[in-house]
């Protein structure tokens, strides 16, 4: 008698090869070439999700939290500049490019930072007169590129951010592919119109800690010591490369973990080279304790912040301040199905199912043609994205996040959002646990301090 | 008009720079004279008027640096650095440059009497430079617009990924970098140089030298281009 056949249940996909990696190795086949892409670290990985807030109780006093003050004010830049950075609040805007990002993008940038008492970042690239108009407190990036740096804009701004790396690539420079290498970009940092922009990952006139100390000095005597000077680093040896800036003479320190974003650059430098940013955080406040400079160096900590409570928890870690990127563009649209154009909103979903992809899944900041005129320097994508319309949306986020952090602050009793504190804070996670150093709720365990 | 002097064994950088980006704008000094430089980091850095700054002595990092408009002449060598990120204006090193000489330059002309280090023209935008003597590995390495004229040799790897910016070298070249080749002179390359050489007051014969620049095929991302990038 023949068997009967087997109805199989199930069909069993193998871990291994999943489909996420049949793609990649049918698209290295096919183009040879790795994969490039925009935002930050896809993966899962610790967060400040994995944290929560003890509150007051019986054992701490809390502060009314529609009535009683809580100042958010912040000052970057203490140590040695003349002019130290004065800000409304901790929540900064992170450093992002004319290239990478249209002019309206930075005007609304500027406008909306403006507005809730912020500062803005340039990027690679060079400043535009936009974003210098629009941003009353305006952070001038000085990158390995040195793409349009000119010792003008030095002078105009507010305060200078030598960048060794950023948390999407540390080790990398940046990528301007040529779609987005329009004229008005190329012209600015002194390329050929559309040629696919890579970027130098080094400084060309210093290597080292030591030379980055009269680099630092170099800068100082050209703004004659009146502007603070920050140093980024891409979070990978967190704890001595924050040593090594204090060293060299930086006023403020930022920390970019790998969920930072970044408009375009190779897959596997977004998800494979550097730390969580709750990791780096961590070692960046260890290293600052360690040399007796808390309080001194200033230490702001991107990469994945996107909400109120990670911003409080950040600075209950030891943070100054954050800087947001990702979350900034998300506000004004970023991968959302509709834009907002003359008053009315339009459907974006066909833009991205022409680029292979998805509202909520898009990742194309690399190709130029975001479907709602944000990474871009397409003329007529970038009327999508209308400078009063975005700066709306981005100041609302912005004073959203202010609003939960004090909300949060004074729940646990403090009248100040810098008094949030590490013993306010619990892990839900033995990971999170081990990588803040923090006890796992409930317990006084921290793995790998408290004796296993 | 008149003729300052910076002892820097008496007078500290800082209230030198300081006097250069105020009191000399205002146009009443047109030389100033810097003595004793014993190597000292940052001279003249971010100068923004036409000053002239003769250093007697060696100069350390970044002499010079981001200059626009001033003439600074060092009378000795320079440290890494010199001329960096210069816009416009004269930097002279009458001895011999480190490395990254006249680094992301965007304008202006660099003179190097002497050999130049590692990297000279680095990330080079506009600007322009002449070398003496020979000049080091790395030398106009991706560099993106402006001219180099080398008197002497040129080490490994001269003007690796380079984009617009065009070397002329009159000695032997030890390796050339990715995607750069040896082109044929023009007449107005010819006259480049002639121009060049004048202008850093230093004399050869213009058709000794060859001209270096792009082949322009790392320009785009190409698979077939065996990992050169």
């Amino acid at each position: 008698m023949e068997a009967k056949p087997i109805k199989h249940l199930s069909k069993e996909e193998s871990a291994g090869y999943d489909r996420k990696t049949l793609d990649y190795i049918r698209n290295a086949a096919a183009h040879g070439l790795y994969e490039i892409r925009g935002m930050g670290a896809k993966r899962k990985l610790p967060n400040f999700d994995d944290l929560v807030f003890l509150g007051a109780s019986l054992s701490r006093y809390a502060l009314e939290g529609y009535r009683e003050k809580c100042s958010t004010k912040t000052i970057l830049g203490t140590r040695f500049a003349k002019k130290p950075i004065e800000l409304e609040t901790p929540i900064t805007i992170a450093g992002m490019s004319f290239g990478a990002l249209s002019a309206n993008v930075k005007e609304a940038l500027g406008r909306a930072a403006t507005e809730v008492g912020t500062s803005t970042t340039t990027g690679d690239g060079g400043m535009t007169p936009e974003e210098r108009l629009s941003s009353k407190t305006l952070v001038y990036q000085c990158l390995p590129s040195r793409y349009g740096f000119n010792p003008d804009d030095v002078r105009r701004a507010d305060a200078i951010e030598v960048v060794i790396g950023q948390g999407a690539k540390p080790g990398g420079g940046g990528m301007l592919l040529g779609q987005k290498v329009s004229a008005r970009v190329a012209g600015m940092r002194t390329l050929p119109a559309g040629v696919d922009q890579r970027s130098a990952c080094r400084h060309p006139d210093w290597t080292g800690p030591d030379d980055l100390a009269i680099k630092i000095q170099e800068l100082r005597e050209m703004t004659d010591w009146e502007k603070p000077i920050y140093v980024k680093v891409g979070a990978t040896r967190t704890f001595n490369d924050v040593k090594l800036a204090v060293h060299a003479g930086a006023d403020v320190i930022v920390v970019d973990g790998m969920q930072g974003g970044t408009a375009a650059t190779q897959t596997c430098f977004i998800e494979h080279i550097g730390i969580p940013t709750l990791a780096a955080l961590r070692q960046a406040v260890d290293a600052l304790e360690d040399l007796d400079m808390k309080g001194k160096v200033q230490l702001i900590i991107s990469g994945g912040v996107r909400t109120g409570p990670d911003v409080a928890k950040a600075l209950a870690m030891g943070a100054d301040a954050v800087a947001i990127g990702q979350g900034v563009m998300i506000a004004m649209g970023c991968n959302g199905e509709t834009y907002c154009q003359g008053g009315q909103h339009h459907s974006a979903i066909a833009d991205y199912a022409a680029l292979g992809t998805a509202p909520g899944f898009c990742h194309h900041c690399h190709t130029g043609k975001c479907p709602v005129g944000i990474t871009t320097q397409d003329e007529i994508l970038e009327q999508r994205l209308e400078p009063m319309v975005g700066a709306k949306h981005l100041k609302n986020y912005l004073k959203t996040l202010n609003m939960e952090l004090t909300t949060i602050a004074r729940a646990c009793g403090k009248q100040n959002v810098h008094h949030l504190e590490r013993e306010d804070l619990v892990a839900l996670t033995v990971e999170a646990a081990a990588m803040a150093r923090l006890p796992l709720a409930g317990t006084s365990w921290v793995p790998g301090f408290s004796g296993y | 008009m008149e003729n300052l002097t910076f002892d820097l064994a008496q007078t500290s950088l800082r209230e030198l720079n300081q006097f250069l980006h105020n009191d000399a704008k205002k146009g009443e000094v047109d030389k100033v004279t810097v003595l004793n430089p014993d190597g000292a980091h940052n001279i003249a850095v971010g100068l923004d008027c036409p000053v002239t700054v003769e250093v007697h002595g060696h100069a350390g990092y970044y002499a010079g640096g981001m200059n626009k408009t001033a003439r600074v002449v060092i009378h000795g060598s320079a440290g890494t650095g010199v001329g960096e990120n210069m816009m416009s204006g004269v930097v002279h090193v009458k001895g011999f440059a480190s490395n990254g000489a006249g680094a992301s330059a965007h304008g202006g002309l660099l003179v190097i009497d002497g050999d130049a280090g590692l990297r000279c023209g680095i990330s080079l935008k506009g600007g322009d430079i002449v070398v003496g003597g020979s000049v080091g590995s790395f030398s106009a390495f991706m560099a993106q617009a402006g001219r180099m004229v080398i008197c002497g040799d040129a080490g490994d790897a001269l003007g690796d990924s380079l984009y617009e910016a065009v070397l002329y070298v009159r000695g032997n070249i030890k390796s050339m970098g990715a995607d750069t080749q040896i082109e044929p002179m023009s007449d107005a390359d010819y006259a480049a140089v002639a121009d060049l050489l004048r202008q850093a007051g230093i004399e050869h014969n213009p058709k000794e030298f060859k001209r270096v620049a792009s082949k322009r095929e790392l320009y785009y991302w190409n698979a077939d281009a065996n990992q050169e990038y």
